[in-house]
């Protein structure tokens, strides 16, 4: 996976000084937080459900290949085709070869992060094939050029106008000086368009949110129904996605759907979730003519066998990153990965290498908000700190903070030095203090001082107060 | 007079630092609770250790803060994240079934941090510091999901004769301090820390009051630099009426 993780200081700034995406991402506190602290508190048993979600997982994981399997069966038993991808490329390589088998030419899809993982589009007009984004955000993206930043809201980081520019520049069907200002006219116009594109379409792209391994079902969720025409419409259905979405049963892929819902959106159920098994049936009115599923590993099987295993649980509701003091400050463009926010600062150095991504994992106040909030129970600070860990010990990182470290781990443990590091420590500063507050500091301090203040230290340790008041006892 | 328990004071390296009163609060409170208080000779928990992925200098500064540690009835730390890194990080630096591992676990068990021991072990419900003025408290993220400090703090707070405590509408949500994270991504960090003390400011509470001195640094340096004449405390140094117009000489 290719990533532009590596200046997170410099990206997150930029998005800090950008006026417009500032306040696009006002919407995640009454759009996302909101909603979901209300769909949680209105479903008494939510922790319970929880510890459910995440014992399916567990299992699944811990008999991943026993489950693959299965599934694979019971999509050739109903007449589907099971490929598997080791990496992106082979992913694309694979659905070119569909496509082209299947004589495509006009190709949709549905909205997918494991595409964008994989880069699809990008191997696609390699191979001379170009897919259209039926997903509103996606789709925008695709016109914008520009990757999603968010899991379930990939144009999150935009605000209407910039939307109903990016239209006016791309639909020269359409009158220009028509109006766009309302949401709903945006709607309408990207329906029109899209609607042309799902009735010539001869091959449709999804994603998946689950792959049922006991009938080799594959489930969707959408909001907006594209997903459900991008899979009926065309001839051959290409369902991409990662080896992790396995479940055993029809009962625990419902299960995580109630989870799923309720953490992403705050809504009891999407709007459209959808059950697809096999190509369409001789007594069947419409669906596919051909089905295939595409499992990409890109490293799964690795971090499956990792420290990092419990990442594997995530079911992509975006709940870590609505509800992280860093995403909302900053958006998910500023990671320079598909994977943003917290899930994404675990899974960019498990899909790119820790030396692509090493800022990622780091950039977090470790405040456990999205731990918190995880529907699955993955404990998203602990896995940050162990990619810091493997960052360390591959000698990653700027030479300061890790000399600094070992000199503080060598002075802490002899007491004698501490003391007489912190004595320096407790009166230093002092001197640069002026009534009792210092403006400026010197080193990687600056950082400090470039936004706040620092009240002056006390001039003598606690430790040093408290022995000349015992010794007077 | 029967023997008192002993309660070993784990005064962390922020307060020993940089603001003593704390610690000097916590043993009055702790004295005041029935114990006897004691500050051997210590150093860091290594959380900015912990935190910065060096494994190796966490695992040789946690032996060093058990074998200093471990001879005492009760370990009490002024601080939500430095008790957790011991309670709930530190079994987990070593292998299953190795001395370390059960020493770990045993200091783990009797850890505390300050606010919760004196609610929830020393059962305390009355404070005898006096505070006037109007408090805005701030849950420490590591207090608050490590150790489920919510209740106590307010619950004693609630008690100081002349203190008007308000909520703060995103109390629960972090400063922005996150140790070298303030240092490392400062514009983030104050990103975040700007909304907190507008926040703060909007309750109209003269005073910032919570129970870590990481997080008070962060909040109490904007609140400074912003102008704004809001005092930041310590939960200690409230309940121990060593804050505010009432407080004692530092």
């Amino acid at each position: 996976m290719k990533v532009a993780s590596r200046n997170f200081a410099e990206t997150a700034t930029s998005a800090l000084e950008d006026a417009q995406l500032q306040k696009a991402l006002g919407v995640i506190q009454d759009g996302f937080v909101a909603k979901r602290a209300e769909a949680r508190a209105a479903l008494p048993e939510f922790d319970a459900l929880k510890a459910e979600g995440k014992a399916i997982k567990e299992h699944a994981l811990a008999h991943l290949d026993h489950y693959l399997e299965r599934f694979e069966a019971e999509v050739s038993a109903s007449g589907g085709q099971v490929h598997w991808a080791r990496d992106g490329a082979e992913a694309g390589a694979i659905v070119a070869r569909i496509a082209k088998e299947a004589g495509a030419r006009r190709i949709i899809k549905g909205k997918s992060m494991v595409t964008e993982e994989a880069h699809l589009n990008q191997s696609l007009a390699a191979a001379g094939l170009e897919a259209v984004e039926t997903d509103l955000g996606d789709y925008i993206m695709q016109l914008r050029d520009e990757p999603p930043s968010h899991l379930i809201m990939p144009a999150l980081h935009l605000v209407r106008g910039e939307i109903a520019e990016t239209f006016r520049e791309h639909h020269a069907e359409f009158a220009p000086d028509r109006p766009l200002a309302e949401r709903q006219a945006l709607i309408k116009e990207a329906r029109k368009v899209l609607r042309q594109r799902f009735l010539s379409a001869d091959l449709g792209i999804t994603g998946a949110n689950f792959l049922v391994a006991e009938t080799g079902t594959v489930v969707l969720v959408t909001n907006e129904g594209n997903g459900d025409l991008t899979t009926i419409l065309p001839k051959t259905h290409i369902v991409v996605t990662g080896i992790e979405k396995v479940v055993p049963t029809l009962e625990d892929a419902t299960t995580l759907i109630r989870l799923l819902a309720r953490s992403a959106t705050g809504q009891e159920i999407s709007a459209y979730t959808s059950f697809f098994t096999g190509p369409k049936r001789a007594n069947e009115p419409d669906g596919p003519e051909a089905f295939h599923v595409v499992l990409l590993d890109n490293g799964r099987s690795d971090l499956v066998a990792s420290e990092f295993h419990e990442m594997m649980r995530c079911i992509r509701c975006g709940a870590c990153l609505n509800h992280c003091p860093v995403y909302a400050a900053v958006g998910g463009h500023a990671y320079g990965s598909v994977y943003s926010g917290p899930m994404g600062a675990v899974l960019t150095p498990g899909f790119a290498g820790i030396d692509q991504a090493r800022p990622l994992p780091e950039a977090s106040t470790a405040c456990g908000r999205c731990a918190e909030v995880c529907p699955v129970g993955i404990p998203i600070p602990d896995l940050m700190r162990h990619w810091r860990m493997r960052a360390f010990d591959d000698g990653l990182g700027p030479w300061p903070i890790r000399f600094g470290l070992k000199a503080w781990a060598a002075m802490s443990r002899r007491p004698w030095l501490y003391r007489m590091g912190t004595a320096l420590a407790a009166r230093l500063p002092r001197l640069l203090s002026k009534g009792g507050w210092i403006t400026r500091l010197p080193g990687p301090f600056g950082g400090w001082t470039a936004h706040r203040d620092m009240a002056a230290p006390a001039g003598r340790t606690f430790q040093a107060q408290w022995r000349v008041r015992e010794g007077r006892r | 007079m029967a023997d008192r328990p002993v309660v070993a004071l784990f005064v962390t390296c922020l307060v020993d630092v940089m603001r003593p009163r704390i610690g000097f609060a916590a043993a009055k409170l702790l004295e005041e609770a029935g114990y006897d208080v004691v500050v051997p000779a210590q150093g860091c928990c290594g959380q900015p250790n912990y935190n910065g992925g060096d494994a190796e200098g966490t695992r040789a500064l946690a032996r060093r803060v058990i074998a200093t540690f471990l001879p005492y009835d009760h370990v009490v730390a002024p601080s939500g994240s430095c008790a957790a890194t011991v309670k709930r990080h530190y079994p987990g630096l070593f292998e299953m079934g190795s001395d370390d591992r059960r020493r770990a676990e045993e200091l783990a068990a009797k850890t505390h941090e300050l606010i919760g021991f004196l609610h929830d072990v020393a059962g305390m419900r009355e404070v005898s510091g006096k505070c006037t003025g109007v408090a805005a408290y701030h849950d420490s993220c590591s207090g608050l999901r490590e150790l489920g400090l919510k209740g106590q703090p307010r619950a004693l707070l609630g008690a100081v004769d002349g203190l008007e405590l308000r909520e703060l509408p995103d109390a629960h949500i972090c400063c922005g301090f996150g140790g070298t994270f303030a240092i490392k991504y400062p514009d983030v960090s104050n990103k975040i820390v700007s909304d907190k003390t507008a926040s703060i400011a909007a309750t109209g509470a003269d005073m910032l009051v919570a129970g870590d001195l990481g997080c008070l640094l962060n909040m109490e340096g904007k609140l400074h630099r912003q102008g704004r004449t809001v005092k930041a405390y310590h939960t200690a140094e409230v309940l121990a009426g060593m804050a505010g117009d009432d407080g004692a000489k530092p």
